[in-house]
């Protein structure tokens, strides 16, 4: 130590800040070997962070990669034997059928739950009274665990038990709400759990950037005569996306990794009709044995969320360059 | 990003307008349907843990109570069976508990030191790790769940609660730091510079100044950390056993069991013991809650 080190704590910030101005020249230029040893302590606080990241990331992704060209059935067995486990893969119609249903699910997921949250979060801007209330009542769900959301749902939209039978005692007869039973519609069923799930997400997200919106330009809209509705869609929604792109990115990483929600509400059935990718490699890896297949699905998944993020990523990136650098009045 | 609580009061007096008036009640009609559509799984469950299995069944998983009683969270708590042990959701709620809370806290404390280490020194690679760490929030966990599964086996942590402990301190101190990073960027500079031209050392710096400043984003961190293993299912059912089981992994077992006659109301009990200690966080933090998701996810 070869400056005078005084007690930070026994002085009030202001002092301490004065300080700085009265520090003689050649005590701040002067970096003695004790300095330099300073330095190091915060790069050694970060090394077990990055070393841990790093195993987790980079070493783990490629033995996973590995694992995937090797033939492992049961145990792990470090071979190689090509392709073979990815051919089989998208041979597999579990896995097909996975993927499918990871379309056709990711996309009304999303759709709905920037639909139903860009809507909410309008009305909710409309200087209404009881919003923190019905924030907090929206917003729960995302606070619960998609077991509990799961179960919860499936024990509604079960026709012997829930909404169905509830309506028909209610006298409503011909009311029939049998999504989760059937082959054909168990998908909407893991559509309607997961939009509830996200949707107050979506709009407490959109309300913050709403209230970030400049005041000035909504008024001069307002003064030239345009109504609520045009002034959303054309000056206000338009000035968020940023928002709408960070959710966007939290919504497709949500579908990608979705199980324990389907797993809860449908297991996966009937049949396979609900089944997902993420249920694919946990069924292979753990109950089927099938650990080279596990995996190649596991890569597989990788592979889908770079694909799907990226352009999602750049998009915003370019769209804030041209904002910050397009200066045009 | 100003905050979601302030609005400017345009409290102004207008005469009446018809049509505004319509507008309005529209308004509200939509905000109170939907947000009694969004409220009605819990209140169904909540109504159900104090029905009779009996009177469930008979009229409908969707009612008032006609009796009320309190038995079904006592069994659900102490003597329900769930895979073949009927020791209630205790023991599976307490093993949560042990692993959530270190976890949570290890990760946050972690996160802090990092975000302070990358944000306020200089650091040769602090792009790599901060690309690193951004990695790390969006890998999926299935393409690391076989690793992991090998990797805790050879450390002899294999379906233990030190394990899958292990497993979410790594994993969500990619997440800890980001998020305390995009806080502690905002602190100035120049408590840090003067601090330091006084002679503190890092870790003095660190307890204090930036603690002292920093109560809001280790509240927000703990909240978010805690929530999201306490929810998290995929590593805690691959990384528990018989002897060691979180409680989303217990829950999905009594929700797979079936034993012909369905337990409807110990298990609206047993689902909402489960979803209990992130809804208290939610309803006492609630404004800790808002701020970490509009400021944490928008940067």
């Amino acid at each position: 130590m070869q400056a005078p080190s005084s007690f930070i704590g026994t002085k009030p910030l202001g002092q301490a800040m004065q300080s700085v101005a009265h520090i003689p020249e050649f005590r701040t230029r002067s970096v003695s070997r004790a300095a330099r040893m300073a330095q190091l302590v915060p790069t050694l606080v970060l090394l077990p962070t990055l070393i841990t990241t790093g195993i987790y990331i980079f070493v783990f992704v490629c033995w996973n990669i590995y694992l995937s060209l090797s033939s492992s059935t049961l145990l792990p067995v470090y071979d190689f034997a090509g392709f073979d486990a990815y051919t089989r893969l998208w041979r597999n119609p579990r896995w097909t059928t996975g993927v499918n249903n990871l379309a056709i699910f990711g996309a009304l997921y999303i759709v709905l739950s920037l639909l139903v949250g860009v809507v909410l979060a309008v009305l909710m801007d409309q200087r209404i009274k009881g919003e923190n209330f019905l924030r907090s009542i929206f917003l729960y769900p995302i606070a619960i665990s998609f077991v509990v959301t799961g179960t919860t749902w499936q024990w509604i939209l079960n026709p012997s038990t829930g909404l169905e039978k509830f309506f028909h005692d209610l006298g409503w007869t011909s009311f029939e709400f049998s999504l989760i039973t059937s082959r054909e519609t168990a998908l909407y069923a893991v559509v309607i759990a997961a939009v509830w799930h996200a949707s107050g997400f979506v709009m407490v997200m959109v309300l913050a950037a709403l209230r970030g919106v400049d005041h000035d330009v909504v008024k001069a809209g307002r003064i030239d005569g345009a109504g609520m509705f045009k002034i959303y869609r054309r000056i206000i929604l338009p000035s968020i996306w940023p928002v709408i792109i960070s959710v966007l990115i939290i919504l497709l990483q949500f579908a990608i990794k979705t199980f324990d929600l389907v797993l809860a509400l449908t297991h996966g059935g009937p049949g396979i009709s609900t089944t997902f990718p993420a249920i694919f490699v946990y069924d292979r890896l753990f109950a089927a044995g099938e650990l080279a297949q596990g995996a190649a699905a596991a890569v597989w998944l990788l592979i889908g969320l770079t694909v799907v993020l990226l352009p999602v990523i750049a998009l915003g990136w370019v769209l804030r360059k041209q904002k910050n650098g397009g200066g045009h009045a | 990003m100003p905050d979601i609580d302030t609005l400017p009061d345009f409290n102004r007096k207008k005469p009446f307008n018809p049509r505004r008036f319509a507008t309005r009640v529209a308004v509200y009609s939509i905000l109170i349907v939907v947000g009694l559509f969004t409220i009605m799984p819990l209140a169904v469950i909540l109504l159900n843990s104090l029905r009779f299995n009996a009177d469930i069944l008979r009229e409908s998983f969707i009612g008032w109570p006609t009796r009320i009683t309190l038995e079904n969270w006592d069994v659900a708590w102490s003597s329900a069976c769930i895979n073949a042990s009927c020791t209630g959701v205790k023991p599976y709620f307490i093993a949560s508990m042990l692993m959530v809370v270190p976890a949570t806290l290890i990760s946050t404390a972690i996160g802090l030191v990092n975000g302070f280490a990358l944000t306020k020194w200089k650091m040769p690679f602090a792009s790599v790790v901060f690309v690193a760490i951004t990695i790390g929030v969006f890998l999926p966990p299935q393409v690391v769940l076989l690793p992991w599964a090998i990797a805790l086996s050879w450390l002899g942590l294999s379906k233990s609660l030190a394990g899958l402990a292990l497993v979410h301190i790594i994993q969500g101190t990619c997440f800890t730091t980001l998020f305390c990073r995009n806080y502690l960027v905002n602190l100035p500079d120049d408590l840090i510079k003067a601090a330091r031209i006084d002679g503190a050392g890092f870790f003095r710096t660190f307890w204090k100044i930036v603690v002292p400043l920093s109560p809001p984003i280790i509240i927000v961190t703990i909240i978010w950390q805690f929530t999201f293993i306490w929810n998290e299912f995929l590593f805690a059912v691959t990384f528990s056993s018989s002897d060691f089981r979180p409680i989303t992994a217990a829950l999905m077992s009594l929700n797979a069991d079936d034993t012909g006659v369905s337990e409807y109301g110990f298990g609206s009990a047993a689902v909402l013991i489960a979803a209990i200690p992130p809804l208290l966080i939610y309803f006492f933090g609630g404004r800790y809650f808002v701020r970490g998701l509009t400021q944490g996810a928008v940067k």
